[in-house]
């Protein structure tokens, strides 16, 4: 069983960040959890009592035999059985642009989750901007490797996007944190729209204004 | 009881077979009449045996027991030689030293389920207010009627809480039953292949199998004993009908294709031309050599009865509300019989009340029959599950 050493780097940088706004203890969902390697770092982290829902047969099956709780399941059909409230956080991590519906999927998490985790590439990254304006291709990065017409991702976004979906969504954004191409964490104090040019990614901790 | 032949004077298979369904090669609880078992149909069942096998050592906190439900066909001999048929145990690839469900960690039990043939009490079973065999005396049963008599014999050893309740098929909706009714002494749940209702389809198979067996003159309207017959070819003609169900095409179609059975031509006759007819007459003419046809009957009518949602108010979520259960569901891709979606229901149910649940569909094309095979996919998977949930109850490893 592969061991994730916190401090090693060998984490994912937006799984690192995930796992720092997770209090420790908690009820978590990983929606869309791959291999199940951050509900692993959750585990031995933070004690977490995780869950997973992940789309790829092969890649549950690979979970379940690691010990991890994980359905077969799609974030855009089977979220709606979950009951309010059953989890201290509901985790998206770079999934939400694969999502046919990411508003009727982020509200879920919102009413799953005490609050919610998203993480998701940004649209607005200058190297983005740039190639789509040089070439007046579709951009390819090593963050968005696949070509438009193979690609799982349906509703890519930029930060400002998103932070407008939150609102939207009459969700708080308690935490936003992007990070650059070197996975180095940007500076608090640059604006959304410096963020939104610098970031490669972004993960974004909310919780619902208002709830019923 | 000394009206029934023993395994002494026990000749043929038939005799051997009717020995075994009174007193069995296996360990025996036998329960007086003096606690009686409360039916479904309100019915009080007394005395009652329930015949099982145990395999390696409970601890001293008798945290580690692993209850093993048997299918339709199955019995406690899981994982030692079946003493009618000689042949390995069922799941024996399954359940051993080393082996996923490993006896040398965990203490593992499996009892012939109610209203079956090889020791517990059933239809075949001497009814002692009249000194013969129940035949259609025998109550009708229900899937949880099984597991009342099996929480006896968890109860017998001073069992609190199950490690693990598993099993496939008719077994895994034991499982689920034991989860829904007696949660509190589950602590982890592998229901396989199975559903938390039998569907329509699989009612009217065995409705198909059951009219085989009473069509058959042998039969004599369920006292076959008394007459020393037995309904050879109708519940040969179940059996065939129902292992189909429990195949796949592809797989018939791999193992057989249209193959001749023996001979280079068409014999332009009805013997079995075809290979795959000359297997399912083997099939069906060795079952009933270790099979009663009456347990036959009452143990699809169990299954069809079962309905984990309309017992409670037609919401399965109902069914499992509140749990602590740890759940692992399994179903396998070329299932027709239990197929994925039905499982799906359960996960779905499970999810309603956030419970803690994994599912896993393994990719086969062996059918239904695949959760009695060797899948690795299928024994990772029971592994893993087993081997965190350990963790998770204490368990040494």
């Amino acid at each position: 069983m592969q061991k994730y050493t916190y401090a090693s780097g060998t984490a994912r940088v937006d799984h690192q960040l995930i796992a720092e706004m997770v209090a420790p203890g908690s009820r978590v969902l990983d929606v869309g959890c791959g291999d199940g390697s951050l509900l692993q770092l959750l585990a031995e982290t933070k004690n977490t009592d995780g869950r997973g829902v992940e789309l790829s047969r092969e890649r549950v099956n690979a979970c379940v035999m690691r010990g991890l709780s994980v359905i077969q399941g799609d974030a855009d059909r089977d979220l709606a059985d979950y009951p309010d409230q059953a989890f201290d956080y509901a985790i998206l991590s770079l999934t939400i642009q694969a999502t046919r519906q990411p508003k009727t999927v982020l509200e879920n998490l919102l009413r799953i989750g005490r609050r919610a985790i998203v993480s998701f590439p940004n649209f607005g990254h200058w190297r983005i901007r740039t190639e789509l304006l040089f070439t007046g291709r579709m951009p390819r990065t090593r963050n968005l490797p696949d070509p438009w017409y193979t690609t799982a991702d349906a509703h890519l976004c930029t930060i400002k996007d998103f932070a407008d979906l939150a609102e939207h969504v009459d969700a708080e954004v308690e935490e936003a944190v992007a990070f650059n191409t070197s996975g180095q964490r940007l500076p608090i104090r640059h604006s959304i729209a410096l963020q939104n040019l610098l970031g490669e990614k972004a993960v974004f901790l909310l919780r619902k204004r208002h709830v019923e | 009881m000394a009206v029934h032949p023993t395994l002494e004077d026990a000749k043929g298979e038939r005799n051997l077979r009717l020995a075994e369904a009174n007193n069995p090669s296996s360990k025996v609880l036998r329960l007086p009449a003096s606690e009686p078992l409360k039916l479904a149909c309100d019915q009080l069942l007394g005395p009652i045996s329930i015949a099982y096998e145990t395999y390696g050592e409970l601890n001293a906190e008798k945290s580690n027991a692993i209850l093993v439900c048997h299918a339709l066909t199955g019995d406690q001999y899981v994982a030692s030689t079946h003493p009618v048929t000689h042949k390995p145990g069922w799941w024996s690839t399954l359940v051993g030293p080393g082996k996923p469900i490993d006896t040398n960690r965990f203490f593992v039990v499996c009892a012939n389920i109610l209203g079956g043939c090889m020791g517990s009490t059933g239809p075949a079973s001497i009814d002692q207010r009249t000194g013969k065999p129940y035949g259609l005396n025998f109550p009708v049963i229900t899937i949880g009627d099984m597991v009342n008599a099996q929480v006896r014999l968890i109860d017998h050893f001073g069992i609190d809480q199950l490690f693990c309740v598993i099993g496939g098929s008719m077994g895994g909706m034991q499982v689920l039953e034991w989860a829904a009714s007696h949660s509190e002494r589950v602590f982890s749940a592998v229901p396989i292949a199975t559903a938390a209702w039998h569907s329509s389809q699989n009612i009217a198979f065995h409705e198909v199998g059951r009219q085989a067996v009473m069509a058959d003159p042998d039969w004599c309207g369920g006292d076959y004993h008394a007459f020393g017959k037995v309904p050879r070819n109708g519940l040969a003609v179940a059996r065939m009908a129902a292992h189909i169900t429990y195949l796949s095409e592809d797989a018939l179609h791999r193992k057989f294709g249209r193959n001749l059975q023996d001979r280079s031509k068409l014999t332009f006759s009805f013997n079995a031309d075809f290979q795959v007819e000359s297997y399912l007459r083997h099939q069906g003419s060795t079952f009933v050599d270790r099979f009663d046809a009456n347990s036959y009957l009452y143990i699809t009518r169990a299954m069809d009865y079962f309905d984990l949602a309309a017992e409670r108010g037609d919401v399965l979520a109902n069914a499992f509300r509140g749990t602590k259960t740890r759940f692992c569901i399994v179903s396998f891709t070329s299932d027709w019989l239990y197929p994925t979606r039905e499982s799906r229901e359960v996960v779905h149910a499970l999810n309603a009340v956030a419970a803690n649940v994994s599912f896993v569909e393994i990719e086969s094309d062996k059918g239904h029959d695949a959760f009695l095979l060797e899948e690795p996919e299928f024994f990772a998977t029971i592994r893993g599950f087993l081997s965190a949930a350990g963790v998770k109850r204490g368990l040494k490893v």
